[in-house]
């Protein structure tokens, strides 16, 4: 896998719940992520095509993403409702654009479709591409979320 | 003019953005918010509102911000009328094709609220 394509989404997720929301985050270390039982209780996933083709995706701790969308709404948020789910997804597509703004100033022209989003407890997160998923884990002050990328061999 | 005679429009699928936006929008004071979520929909309600100022997403189904644009500016009507593009397809291309569609200024995602209000008051400068 080409590191390349992968360090823009990360740096896009600092920055974006940074600028959105002030939450700060830090990455932990990457590791390749062999099943598809999804690490959090709300995910997104969008699909990604150009210059390689495959999928990001999103997953947060209930505890997590409440907290975030408290803070970027403005507003307290204490359970996953409709709302909370469409601010994963909105998100999902801040990060994602971001990314690939960064990556198209490197030469890597990618497009985006639009984010599917999952809730629930044990649910799966299903990546088109058959390349391996990698998967980094993210800490805030609030709890723990997790981004997923996944781009097919060529 | 202030910003307390004026009606904006924004437009996205994703009801989140909307509510970014429009905390912005409230706090700046104008007088109406009326939301659309894709272009056909907008184009539809600009019909019925008398819109002073247009905050689009660029990326949503149906109809696009993009798209949206195109149609406002081809109606003798609504040529002149405030039009910011919200967008994460920052790519140059994406850029050159709004300007060629005269958009009035754009918006990058992500961005802070006093960016937003920068952009609204180069489209509509308050007096």
């Amino acid at each position: 896998m080409d590191v390349r394509l992968i360090n823009p989404f990360l740096t896009a997720a600092m920055h974006v719940l940074k600028t959105m929301a002030g939450v700060e985050v830090s990455p932990g270390r990457p590791f390749l992520k062999k099943d598809s039982q999804a690490t959090g209780d709300v995910s997104a996933i969008i699909g990604i095509t150009g210059v390689a083709s495959g999928s990001m995706a999103l997953v947060f701790t209930e505890e997590c993403i409440l907290a975030i969308v408290s803070k970027l709404l403005g507003e307290a948020f204490t359970e996953l409702n409709h709302q909370v789910r469409d601010a994963v997804g909105e998100l999902t597509n801040m990060i994602c654009g971001d990314g690939r703004r960064r990556l198209a100033e490197e030469g890597f022209s990618l497009q985006a479709g639009i984010p599917t989003i999952v809730a629930g407890k044990n649910h799966y997160i299903m990546h088109i591409a058959d390349g391996p998923r990698l998967a980094v884990p993210f800490q805030t002050e609030h709890g723990d979320f997790m981004i997923e990328v996944a781009f097919s061999n060529k | 003019m202030s910003y307390k005679d004026l009606v904006v429009m924004v437009v996205d699928d994703f009801s989140t953005m909307r509510r970014i936006v429009r905390n912005v929008l409230r706090d700046l004071e104008f007088k109406e918010i009326v939301e659309a979520e894709n272009g056909a929909q907008a184009f539809s309600l600009l019909k019925s509102n008398k819109v002073d100022l247009i905050v689009s997403d660029w990326n949503m189904p149906v109809m696009t911000g993009i798209e949206l644009l195109k149609k406002v500016r081809a109606d003798d009507q609504y040529k002149a009328l405030p039009f910011l593009l919200v967008t994460a397809e920052a790519q140059k291309d994406n850029i050159v094709e709004a300007i060629k569609a005269k958009v009035s200024n754009y918006i990058v995602k992500p961005f802070t609220p006093a960016t937003l209000a920068e952009k609204i008051a180069k489209v509509i400068p308050r007096s």
